[in-house]
């Protein structure tokens, strides 16, 4: 009894400690978990929202790939949230690609190809490093995967810019951020008014849509097989489940021999 | 009863036993067996070797233990078809998986949760040799050889976790291949030599690849080992108590082949359910950041299945000190045949070892929790109390255990167990 | 297994046994066999490969009596713009000249004769012939003498058969996809 008392009493001062690393009470380091959304490609039955994929793309293009890349991604890709053929064969060609050496034995650039790998905006991470006071905006084409929670994540980063609250001392050149561990992010806020930009398929391009597009986009970016992958597991469940039963029955017929 | 105690007694009454089978052998078996006792060998096995008529479905995790290896190897094989074991390459190659390679996607996953899979089993395995005292005489080889696979399992994990060459891969790599120049003297160029350079790079990534792919073929030959041991001394069942004839004994085929069919389909189920629905739950993002030697992620964390021993790791002050106490925790469970002396084998008829036993599980799975936590705090006293219960438990507990407490009246015979039991 | 040859003889229940433990045991092999399909599929060519399984050149500035090679599925491809006497010389062969018999016609496209796409591999032992040699004033493939007509048709020498035609489509006047 004693024992576990000194136990005990040895557990809650050690405990104090544990609060050290969260800066101190009025302003806290750590960040806020991440604002929980309602995603269609959730769940066992998941699917993409093509047409929000779409508009998530238009948005890559047009703000976020200034600073992003998508390296992973080749404009074919864009066929599985609902592009076209011509469609994607316009997108690529709009692009700018090093290839060579030419015959010269000299680099050269040309109209890219749906095959291509997606153009980034810059060709190393120094170079984006330098463009960027230091910091390197991450490349894009895994991101909801590469943060935990991640599709709710970015959510809440495209959305949660706030004012520092008085008395955070906020590093130059760095954004007061909630959701962002350490509270303090080198990326200024990407989505800045509604009618931000103009959609394609007309609908009304407002801070909270955008975010919702891009992260719909995002997670098709970073796993494009998703509903391919829900699909089978649907059906090999199921497979399973009934091959389960049935086994165990067989299982129970085989046993009744044993006495 | 004395008599069980008595393991070449055990032995003796174990080879008497025969079980009926017809002497089916057309010429052609006959003519390879004679040259070849393959199929021979395989009909004894199925049909003549005894198995104990009560096995519960604990015993399942050992054949679900070999399915879930030959899911990895296989997998595996198709991956190295694609994978490219060179630092600037290695993460894209894993993507060209994912994302190129016909159902590269499946494949990987299966690969990376299969390993999870795979540790589940074997943790399962391990604690029903625990429970029901699978390790005591005349099975010690047995355990042993169980013991080295584990290892072996380990390694191969370690290994293939730093392959995709993501944050935590190379970290990972960092912290545990450091952990050996923590040995006086020749610690620092036993490592420079596993590194083959002077950090964690492409030599040891490389490396890495080739014992990766090479270790599970080992381990299959060392599980082989495995199997003879169980055939010499037959298995252990719930009760504890040994076979001693016929009554008590039936054969694998059809009795185990069916019951292991509907283990490997349950096995299944859960694989599938994370392979399909939740395929990074048991990862961790950060390894989806490419390498970067420059920028160490804000904690360092080994892959769920390593968290125990990760903690009574970090448990210790001292460098040296946390590596011999992480890597006695598992040499500690070779000296466990001669640590637990109680005259009664299975943990079923102990009902003060149960008590002790099940604190000693969910202390493990808190070890687990712990590694997972930061090293601050009250988790460094909790840390520190959970090392001390693993080790007193197989240094005091074990030894001590049959001084006090009152073992349960074992039943007469496995047959008179299982009737009981039906 | 003794009771396969006495099905007859058994008790209803039994042959019930028997029936559930054989669906269990060929459902368990049809999963199985349809959870090995992905693997064999791997190692069919990956989506980045299948990508570049077609390509489209551009064929405007290749001059008349000009070739242009291009990389295709790994192997070469010659594109050649054909003058009229090299296009004469093509279908003025007769049968009896050629060791693989086929006419030039069979060979280009309707109302693009002077258009000429082959894989420049040759069809002896697999070395890369070279243009506007030989005597047939082709091609002729220095690794072991085979000669190559203007059509790409072998004409002498131990290469079986002419070179090999891909499939190709004229998109437009200045563009072909090749595969």
């Amino acid at each position: 009894m004693r024992l576990l008392s000194f136990l005990f009493l040895l557990l809650v001062f050690n405990f104090n400690f544990a609060l050290a690393s969260s800066g101190n009470a009025t302003n806290p380091t750590s960040a806020l978990h991440p604002k929980q959304q309602k995603w269609q490609f959730d769940g066992i039955f998941g699917k993409f929202d093509k047409a929000s994929a779409q508009r998530g793309y238009q948005v890559y293009k047009e703000v976020c790939s200034a600073c992003h890349g998508l390296k992973l991604l080749s404009y074919r890709n864009l066929a599985t949230i609902g592009f076209s053929e011509p469609e994607i064969k316009q997108i690529a060609s709009e692009y700018l690609i090093t290839d060579g050496p030419n015959d010269d034995g000299e680099m050269f650039e040309r109209a890219g190809l749906p095959s291509d790998k997606m153009a980034g905006p810059y060709p190393n991470e120094q170079a984006a490093r330098s463009a960027n006071g230091g910091a390197y905006p991450p490349d894009l084409s895994l991101i909801v995967k590469a943060r935990h929670d991640g599709a709710n994540y970015v959510y809440s980063l495209l959305t949660g810019y706030q004012q520092a609250p008085d008395g955070f001392e906020l590093a130059s050149g760095k954004n007061y951020h909630p959701y962002f561990e350490g509270r303090q992010i080198s990326m200024p806020p990407p989505l800045v008014e509604d009618g931000q930009l103009e959609y394609k398929d007309g609908t009304y391009a407002t801070k909270e849509q955008m975010a919702i597009d891009v992260v719909n986009f995002l997670q098709f970016a970073a796993e494009p097989e998703t509903e391919h992958r829900k699909k089978m597991g649907v059906r090999t469940m199921l497979f399973l489940l009934i091959l389960f039963v049935l086994l165990l029955i067989a299982k129970k017929a085989v046993w009744r021999n044993v006495k | 009863m004395t008599n069980h105690n008595d393991p070449n007694q055990e032995l003796q009454d174990f080879h008497k036993i025969h079980l009926d089978s017809e002497p089916n052998q057309s010429k052609a078996t006959a003519w390879l067996n004679s040259r070849l006792p393959i199929l021979s060998t395989l009909e004894n096995t199925l049909k003549k070797h005894p198995y104990p008529k009560n096995l519960s479905y604990w015993w399942n995790f050992g054949s679900i233990a070999g399915i879930a290896l030959l899911v990895q190897i296989l997998s595996g094989l198709f991956l190295a078809m694609h994978y490219v074991p060179n630092t600037k390459l290695a993460f894209e190659s894993v993507e060209h998986i994912m994302r190129d390679v016909n159902y590269g996607w499946l494949i990987r996953y299966i690969h990376a949760v299969g390993a999870s899979m795979f540790f589940v089993a074997l943790y399962a395995h391990i604690t029903r040799g625990l429970y029901y005292g699978s390790y005591r005489a005349p099975r010690e080889v047995l355990w042993w050889v169980g013991i080295i696979i584990f290892l072996l399992t380990m390694a191969t994990a370690f290994m293939g976790y730093v392959l995709p060459w993501g944050q935590m891969s190379f970290w990972g790599a960092t912290v545990i291949t450091n952990l050996f120049s923590a040995i006086p003297v020749v610690g620092q160029s036993i490592v420079t030599w596993l590194w083959g350079g002077y950090s964690v790079d492409n030599p040891t990534l490389n490396r890495f690849f080739v014992l990766h792919f090479l270790m599970p073929f080992v381990i299959v030959g060392i599980v082989l080992l495995h199997l003879v041991a169980l055939h010499q001394t037959g298995s252990n069942n719930p009760s504890g108590v040994p076979m001693k004839s016929k009554s008590d004994a039936i054969p694998f085929h059809p009795y185990f082949t069916i019951k292991d069919l509907v283990g490997f389909v349950a096995f299944f189920l859960v694989f599938g359910y994370f392979l399909f629905f939740y395929p990074n739950a048991l990862g961790h993002p950060d390894n989806y950041i490419p390498a970067n030697p420059m920028v160490t992620p804000a904690h360092i964390v080994p892959e769920w299945y390593f968290l125990p021993f990760y903690a009574i790791l970090r448990a210790v002050p001292d460098k040296l000190g946390g590596v011999l106490m992480m890597f006695g925790a598992i040499a500690l469970l070779f000296f466990l045949p001669y640590l637990d002396k109680s005259p009664v084998r299975s943990g079923a008829y102990r009902p003060l070892f149960k008590k002790f036993f099940y604190l000693f599980i969910l202390n493990f799975i808190f070890l687990g929790w712990l590694g997972k936590a930061p090293a601050e705090g009250w988790y460094i006293l909790a840390s520190r109390l959970s090392t001390l219960y693993y080790y007193a438990y197989f240094l005091l507990v074990l030894p001590m255990l049959p001084k006090f407490e009152k073992t349960l009246p074992l039943p007469q015979s496995i047959d008179q167990h299982y009737k009981q039991n039906h | 297994m003794s009771d396969s040859s006495q099905n007859n003889n058994k008790p209803c229940n039994q042959t019930k046994r028997d029936l559930i433990k054989n669906t269990a045991y060929v459902a368990a092999g049809v999963g199985a066999v349809c959870a090995f399909l992905p693997f064999v599929d791997s190692m069919n060519p990956s989506q980045d490969v299948q990508a570049l399984a077609s390509i489209e050149v551009d064929i405007s500035a290749i001059k008349q009596g000009e070739e242009k090679k291009v990389m295709w599925r790994g192997k070469p491809i010659f594109i050649k713009h054909r003058t009229p006497e090299e296009i004469k010389q093509a279908s003025e062969a007769s049968n009896s000249d050629l060791k693989d018999p086929q006419p030039d016609s069979d060979r280009v496209k309707k109302g693009k004769e002077q258009w000429l796409v082959t894989i420049g591999i040759c069809t002896h032992l697999g070395c890369v012939p070279i243009g506007g040699q030989g005597e047939y004033k082709g091609w002729f493939c220095p690794c072991h003498g085979s000669q190559y007509d203007t059509s790409g048709r072998i004409r002498k020498g131990p290469a079986p058969k002419n070179l090999e035609v891909p499939p190709y489509e004229f998109l437009n006047d200045t563009t072909i996809k090749i595969g």
